[in-house]
């Protein structure tokens, strides 16, 4: 349980401090410094449980379902992490607290500093792999909000970004490896895990497993090829730089490669990939370090080159490797946190950090130099300083014989040369910085820093001393206890001691102590003057990563989107007419097409000549649509009704009722429309289209015939098929017995799936009031502004006879139908409030009752003009159909009071005076809503397009080129 | 039966295929309305051709089988209120394209000849 206590207080913390107000610099630090005060010594009070192998472990269920266990767990090797990180973590706040300046938001900074030690400890006390996998993409969630904390500067988002798309995909590596491991073990569970090693090596997918989460764990540890992201990363603040060298990020990709050892390692492979990736960062970060002329800079590849040595001491794959690692784990981190706190501290005070304008620092800042060159000198492995122990241990495996290639005959020599670089990078920290003459020209007067912005490195300085001369007291016990974690009952023999006797390893370190001073001689000339290193100066890890973000976010995109994509409809509209085709077909093909069986219905003549008409005018519509409209749309309608008789042939009385209604709408509406489409003129003489255009037409003909083809033979077969049992049968078993309703239709519409409807009637409202919007700043084409040919021809016989008024002549004309279009207003008003009444037991319903009423109303306009209808007629639309939508929705909701699930319809019979009994259902009051709402909504639409008539636009000068003045022109009304 | 309104649906669904692949905004128009014809007929011919089948139930219902399918009839009939508002909706974008690009295409521009 205390695990999880500390797990969530730094998360707890962070959540509060990023409440704090802006300036509340000494509470955030309060806090943060509070949490991992208090994290660090419930971790260390824990130490007596975790002794002689001991496991303190806490579990949960996450998802029960998977049999996936929320599980925490801390053995001697997560407990020294753990303790690294929260007390490395306190120092960094502490430290913080000076570094920031009062004008950054700094509880921001502690609020993300704390939630990233909450996440590192996560990683760190995991006892599941996936939940590993979760708290590792949060620290590199985490770390990328660090670095880019100084969010205005352009370094620190580039190098933010870069940390994280490196970190974060290494991450997704990370969990296909461990789903890998996963697949192999049956299970995440660490203990599992880290007990089924031999299960993994020998199955077949070891090999992927491994690649996948070493892509985790080196490009954490920014490992080569990886290691380029690290340098960028000092971008951030320089305590944020101090925490993720030291205890915390680069040190998760060591942390997992020391974890899984027992489980991964033992291989060739694991040898091979782990060692080489290690030898070459180990190599190659000394040796850039040397060449840095940024403080930080130098201190980043520095780091480089310490992960690279700890994970080669993992990829040597031998017991006592992995203890050499974890002890350098531990002493990096003393060392490399008062090494970067020593660095901020100079550029805090003297405001550069450039080596090259550095130099004397000793004379102004004695203590801090002091503190920055005992923690060099352990970086170099100086002897009485911690570092000089584990690089003894380190050298010592170097010598032991691992497979006997030509690599790891010449290991010695090649570490020993890299640690030449080490000792040259470290001296030159040194001499350049506190040595020498004093430093001109600084931006700041340098002086020592207040007392509790050293402590911190002093504290740390002060292990790496302690350690460093009394390991067997100190630190011995402790390491005991992390490698017993690991290792388990295979623990070498070794003896953590100042002095082993006249060794191999005391000589290479003797080696690199002398070959480093001398490459320090040798370079110094080189590097007062020039800016990076030679050979190298030209590569940069960072310009492949640009290019490759560049070609793989741009240049892929933009190529896959001008092969694959367009913005023509043309092209879409047939590869999806194509693909639905295909869709269908290749089911059938592969199954056959089952046409056996003979024709169930007899033939009927009058059904062939009425489909004859319906095909023909079905082309005739096709053929007309682009040169004459008004043909097709007449013929579109002739098709409507052949289809609307065919639901009465198919026994669908409501469907029919509700085509006809919506068929007269429709027709309504598109005729209201053509007034605003100007018209296409056909060309006189048909000149034979280009051969581009032929093909395109016998491309779409094609498509258009198969799709045709294919629906008829898809709609054969099924109805040839025997009806099967579908659902249908328990709306109609249930229609009456449950909703009250004799019409299944209806029923089904207002009862059963009374949700579904209530969703079509809100689309239906959404696309009225969209429709209504869109024509409220409608700007027609300019070649249909004028009056039409027809209207200017009856006004200009107005207007030559003086005892005619203008209009007499449309008014004349329509005199007969008007007048009974006017007299049909009750009357279909009185059907539709039948067919609404009806619905539940008769053919009729809301949607065909709405519908019908709205053509009523539509008829008054059609007969006597907008003008005359709104003087007389107030209708409003929008409150029809928010009063449909209220009641439906209050129907529905009315149930939920009797305490029934949402729209759940009640029904029973109602006695009236003179009417007798009468079914009545609260479906119907449903039914009302939807009649309103859908009178509402039609009504909207059409007199929305109807109003576009008596708006008046300006007419533009010259019709066509003049889109500028044009669009300055408002319409007047 | 059965041939002739597969025949109908066909005949239906390619005239409105070619029309939607036209280059013309009111083809496309007309194109949707026929091709919505074809696929609520096509729905409803789902329930199986039943001439003169049933409808309503009665009181106490017997054979299920008996009666016409409602299911896709109850389908098709809001297919059909929704098919009209996306008609109306389209016919409200073409004419508000046709203003402001001055041509009918349906890209918004004339393509390149």
């Amino acid at each position: 349980m205390f695990l999880l206590a500390v797990l969530v207080l730094p998360f707890v913390g962070s959540f509060i401090a990023a409440l704090l107000p802006v300036h509340a610099r000494n509470a955030a630090a309060w806090l943060a410094g509070g949490v991992a005060l208090a994290a660090f010594c419930i971790i260390a009070v824990a130490y007596p449980s975790v002794t002689h192998g001991g496991v303190v472990g806490w579990r949960t269920a996450w998802i029960a379902e998977l049999g996936l266990l929320f599980a925490l767990r801390l053995d001697g090797f997560a407990w020294a992490f753990a303790m690294l990180v929260t007390g490395i973590g306190f120092l960094v706040v502490l430290y913080a607290r000076y570094y920031m300046s009062p004008s950054d938001p700094v509880p921001r900074f502690f609020s993300l500093l704390s939630a990233f030690m909450g996440a590192m400890l996560g990683i760190v006390l995991s006892g599941n792999l996936l939940q590993l996998v979760f708290f590792w993409e949060l620290t590199s969630l985490f770390s990328f909000l660090l670095i880019s904390y100084w969010h205005h500067n352009s370094a620190a988002r580039d190098g933010a970004r870069m940390a994280l798309v490196i970190t974060s995909s290494g991450g997704l590596c990370l969990f296909a490896g461990v789903l890998l491991i996963g697949h192999i073990v049956g299970g995440y569970d660490l203990d599992k895990v880290l007990a089924s090693g031999e299960a993994i090596r020998s199955h077949p997918l070891y090999v992927p497993a491994l690649v996948l989460i070493l892509l985790g764990a080196l490009t954490k540890s920014a490992q080569f090829p990886f290691h380029f992201w690290l340098p960028h990363a000092m971008a951030a603040p320089t305590p944020v730089s101090a925490y993720l060298h030291s205890a915390t990020m680069v040190k998760a990709g060591v942390f997992l490669l020391v974890r899984l050892w027992p489980a991964l390692g033992g291989s060739n492979e694991w040898l091979w990939l782990v060692g080489s990736a290690g030898l070459i960062t180990f190599l190659l970060g000394a040796f850039l370090a040397v060449f840095q002329q940024d403080l930080k800079g130098l201190l980043a590849y520095s780091t480089i080159s310490h992960l690279g040595l700890i994970t080669l001491l993992t990829g040597l794959d031998t017991p006592f490797g992995q203890i050499a690692a974890i002890f350098h784990i531990m002493n990096h981190a003393t060392f490399k946190a008062s090494l970067f706190m020593a660095a901020g501290i100079i550029d805090h005070e003297t405001g550069t950090r450039d080596i090259r304008r550095l130099s004397g620092l000793y004379a102004f800042m004695p203590i801090t130099a002091t503190l920055a060159m005992v923690a060099a000198g352990s970086m170099a492995g100086v002897p009485l300083l911690n570092g000089f122990l584990s690089k003894e241990m380190f050298f010592a495996e170097t010598i032991e014989i691992h497979d006997n290639s030509f690599v790891d005959q010449a290991l010695p020599y090649i570490v020993t040369a890299a640690s030449t670089f080490t000792v040259a990078y470290s001296l030159r920290f040194i001499r350049d910085v506190f040595f020498g003459p004093a430093a001109v020209g600084l931006p700041r007067t340098p002086h020592e820093p207040p007392l509790l912005m050293r402590l911190p490195a002093e504290l740390l300085v002060l292990a790496c001393v302690v350690v460093g001369i009394a390991p067997a007291l100190t630190v011995a016990p402790v390491l005991d206890t992390a490698a017993g974690a690991v290792l388990g009952s295979n623990m070498p023999e070794y003896s953590l001691r100042i002095w082993h006797g006249f060794t191999p390893e005391l000589l290479m370190s003797i080696l690199a102590m002398v070959g480093g001073v001398g490459v320090y001689m040798m370079l110094r000339s080189y590097l007062l003057v020039n800016e990076g290193p030679p050979l190298l100066g030209r590569f940069s890890g960072k310009e492949v990563f640009d290019w490759m973000m560049v070609t793989l976010s741009w240049r892929l995109a933009r190529w896959l989107e001008s092969k694959l994509g367009t913005r023509r409809l043309q092209p879409q509209l047939r590869v999806l007419a194509a693909t639905a085709f295909l869709a269908a077909l290749l089911p059938l093909y592969w199954r056959g097409v089952p046409l056996a069986d003979p024709l169930r219905t007899p033939f009927d003549l009058a059904f062939a000549l009425l489909w004859t008409v319906g095909a023909a005018c079905a082309v005739g519509a096709a053929i007309q649509a682009k040169f004459h409209r008004v043909v097709a749309l007449i013929l579109l309608g002739s098709a409507g009704l052949v289809t609307c008789v065919t639901f009465v042939w198919l026994s669908a009385p409501d469907v029919a009722l509700t085509q006809i209604v919506v068929e007269t709408v429709t027709t309504v509406l598109l005729l209201l429309g053509l007034r605003w489409l100007p018209k296409r003129i056909a060309p006189a003489w048909a000149e034979a289209p280009a051969g581009r255009i032929r093909w395109h037409r016998a491309r779409d003909f094609a498509i258009a015939l198969s799709v045709g083809v294919g629906l008829a033979t898809l709609a054969l077969a099924a109805m040839q098929h025997p009806d099967t049992n579908s659902i249908s049968r328990y709306f109609i078993e249930n229609a009456y017995v449950k909703g009250g309703g004799t019409n299944v239709v209806n029923v089904i519409l207002v009862d059963f799936r009374g949700f579904d409807t209530m969703g079509e009637i809100t689309v239906l409202a959404v696309v009225a009031l969209t429709v209504y919007a869109l024509l409220r700043r409608f700007r027609p084409a300019p070649e249909s502004i004028p009056v039409p040919e027809q209207q200017h021809a009856q006004d200009s016989h107005d207007e030559a006879h003086p005892d005619r008024q203008k209009g007499d002549t449309a008014k004349d004309t329509t005199e007969t139908a008007s007048l009974m279009m006017r007299l049909m207003f009750p009357v279909i008003g009185v059907v539709a409030v039948f067919l609404l009444l009806r619905g539940h037991d008769l053919p009729g319903g809301g949607f065909v009752a709405g519908v019908a009423m709205a053509t009523a109303f539509i008829l008054q306009y059609m007969a006597r003009g907008t003008t005359w209808v709104e003087a007389r007629l107030h209708f409003m639309p929008v409150r029809w159909m928010g009063i449909g939508l209220l009641l439906a929705g209050c129907t529905g909701a009315a149930a939920c009071v009797f305490g029934y699930p949402f729209l759940t319809s009640y029904f029973a019979y109602a006695e009236l005076p003179l009417v007798g009994r009468v079914p009545t259902a609260s479906a119907f009051l449903f039914d009302v809503g939807v009649f309103s709402l859908v009178i509402g909504a039609t009504v909207l639409m059409l007199i929305a397009i109807a109003h576009q008539s008596l708006r008046r636009y300006a007419v533009p000068p010259q019709s066509g080129r003049h889109l500028g003045s044009e669009a300055s022109k408002e319409e007047l009304v | 039966m059965e041939l002739v309104l597969a025949i109908g649906i066909g005949t239906l669904a390619a005239s409105g295929v070619w029309l939607i692949l036209r280059p013309r905004t009111f083809q496309v128009i007309i194109g949707l309305s026929l091709l919505s014809y074809a696929v609520n007929l096509f729905i409803v011919a789902m329930g199986r051709v039943r001439s003169g089948a049933p409808v309503l139930i009665a009181k106490e219902a017997g054979d299920p089988a008996r009666y016409a399918d409602p299911l896709p009839q109850a389908l098709v009939l809001t297919a059909i209120v929704i098919s009209f508002a996306t008609t109306a909706l389209f016919l409200v974008v073409l004419l508000a394209s046709r203003g402001l690009a001055r041509t009918d295409h349906v890209d918004g521009q004339e393509p390149e000849a």
